[in-house]
């Protein structure tokens, strides 16, 4: 399986997969961070939805984290994209056969594959964790906010707690993205399918019902990026987005092992 | 076990091997086997389940009915063989964004082999100079080329080529038939499908021949070729008594037909000296008297009906 995990990583660390990524992440990373420190005071708020992050928050201890955490929805929908494109690309360029040829274990390549690109999320994690901590650093004294709790113990610890949501959370996404990749077997499918699904249908869901989003995977997903929420607990997010990535890694594991390669 | 497999007197079993997609039987019943040591021709019109067949050899898709075995294990366990096995099925597939030797890198490290083969195969398939360029700015020939190094990354004893000179000058065929050649000297199998039967021809001591899914031959090439019945190519001075010369071997109870300016008359060499003599007696000058045995291409049309 570290074969495959090389192998995948040749693929992975071109520049322009590598700095596009990154690029298209920290410019929401950077936006999120930015708007929540210059507009701290402004009465139309200064996060999702109108909605106000203030001092008292970010003067705590998970104070340096919390503009990152609110952006695990966009984090997510890059890893989808990603993780959808790499698995579906095997399909359309026919490149799926040769590695087949070489590595005949078929979930052992999954299992490579996945493990690549869960390495590939957490450098995006790490990235974008790091930036939005430097920006919020830089900001917080035009902003009046202390930074004291920041880089204690406390601190410390929930910038590990909140990076590993965001990670996970990242991963998960993943997940759903090479499902979707595996299921119809093309990047420009399975990517729209996705990101029109993440962002229009959970959110058209909610105004059907706004009990839906308690129940539906991207909600999940993003809940854990955030910890937790006012109307999802982290605790129902987790077990319920684990269910959901379950599904998703055996429905992928069966379609990848036993489909026939006639591309 | 290696040794043992080394000497295995058939490189690939096949019996009874189906493949149906729904209604459609893609290959029925195939059973055919390929030396092991020789150059065996893979033949078949388009359609007719040869890529489907190269398909189940390498575990990439799972046989309805049947079995087969590739290096004495069953295709059931690619695993088994396929560290020993080189392909390259339907054309070359690499990713395009990567440079060629990039893109044999990944299928190196995949397959556990020494990178340095990388560089000595770029130099072999003569895309020394070029490797270093993405995969997408080659043109057909050169990603052929690049298909063929990654088929023999590691150093395979059963290669396995479909259409390997599609795409490629007269130049490469040629290269391509001498690499074949000097492969099969080395002792591996080679098993190649493509749609110049002139070049099977050349090279192949086996050939494999598929009509919709079925085996209409499989065997030395010789006895595919020597089954044939010889014909006489006949032309005439005035293209008209091309018709007497076609009832001249009537009447001597050989089936004759004319085809492209030239009477074609199945018999034996030695009836062409009878002819000769009784077109003379007829008052028939005849410009060209030239007793053949079919070539693979007629043979293949004849059998497979592809014309």
């Amino acid at each position: 399986m570290f074969r495959v995990f090389q192998a995948e990583w040749r693929k992975l660390r071109r520049p322009v997969l590598v700095l596009g990524s990154l690029a298209s992440s920290l410019f929401f990373t950077v936006l999120v961070t930015v708007f929540m420190f210059k507009n701290i005071d402004n009465p139309q708020g200064n996060a999702d939805r109108g909605a106000t992050i203030g001092r008292p928050i970010l003067e705590s201890a998970s104070g340096s984290i919390t503009a990152v955490s609110q952006v695990g929805l966009f984090l997510g929908i890059t890893a989808l994209c990603i993780f959808a494109a790499q698995s579906a690309q095997e399909y359309t360029y026919g490149t799926l056969r040769n590695l087949l040829v070489r590595q005949p274990a078929r979930l052992k390549l999954l299992a490579g594959k996945f493990a690549a690109m869960k390495s590939f999320a957490l450098l995006i994690a790490v990235v974008n964790i790091s930036v939005s901590i430097a920006i919020a650093f830089v900001l917080s004294d035009g902003a009046k906010v202390s930074t004291a709790m920041w880089f204690t113990n406390e601190g410390l610890a929930a910038i590990g707690r909140s990076s590993l949501n965001i990670f996970i959370s990242i991963v998960y996404f993943g997940v759903l993205g090479i499902t979707l990749g595996l299921i119809f077997r093309s990047p420009i499918s399975s990517i729209s399918i996705g990101v029109i699904w993440s962002l229009i249908l959970e959110g058209l869901l909610f105004f059907v019902n706004e009990n839906i989003p308690k129940w539906t995977p991207v909600s999940q997903f993003n809940t854990i990026a955030a910890g937790g929420s006012a109307d999802i607990s982290y605790t129902h997010a987790l077990s319920l987005g684990t269910s959901y990535v379950f599904l998703g890694v055996i429905v992928s594991a069966i379609l990848f092992a036993k489909r026939d390669v006639a591309n | 076990m290696s040794t043992n497999v080394t000497t295995r007197s058939n490189a690939i079993e096949v019996h009874g091997l189906t493949k149906r997609y729904k209604n459609l039987a893609a290959l029925s019943e195939a059973t055919f086997s390929v030396p092991t040591g020789t150059i065996c021709g893979f033949v078949g019109p388009n359609g007719a389940g040869k890529t489907t067949t190269i398909r189940m050899l390498l575990g990439l898709i799972t046989p309805t009915e049947g079995s087969a075995e590739v290096l004495g294990f069953a295709v059931s366990e690619p695993e088994k063989y396929l560290s020993r096995v080189g392909a390259m099925i339907e054309g070359p597939a690499f990713y395009p964004a990567l440079t060629g030797i990039e893109n044999l890198r990944v299928l190196a490290t995949m397959g556990n082999i020494d990178q340095e083969r990388v560089e000595e195969l770029i130099e072999l398939v003569g895309l020394q100079g070029r490797g270093g360029d993405k995969y997408k700015t080659y043109s057909l020939g050169m990603k052929q080329r690049l298909g063929i190094a990654a088929a023999l990354l590691p150093n395979p004893q059963l290669l396995i080529l479909d259409e390997p000179t599609n795409g490629l000058d007269p130049e490469g065929i040629q290269e391509v038939r001498d690499l074949i050649k000097k492969l099969a000297g080395e002792g591996k199998t080679i098993f190649v499908s493509s749609h110049l039967l002139s070049e099977l021809e050349i090279i192949s001591e086996y050939i494999v021949m598929l009509r919709k899914g079925e085996v209409v031959f499989s065997g030395p090439i010789e006895e595919l070729l020597f089954a044939q019945k010889p014909t006489i190519i006949v032309k005439t001075e005035i293209i008209s008594d091309l018709e007497k010369v076609v009832a001249i071997a009537h009447a001597a109870g050989h089936p004759a037909v004319i085809r492209h300016g030239e009477a074609h008359i199945e018999g034996p060499h030695e009836w062409a000296a009878t002819l000769n003599r009784s077109a003379f007696e007829a008052g028939i000058v005849l410009s060209q008297l030239n007793p053949t045995m079919p070539n693979l291409e007629e043979t293949f049309f004849e059998m497979t009906g592809a014309r």
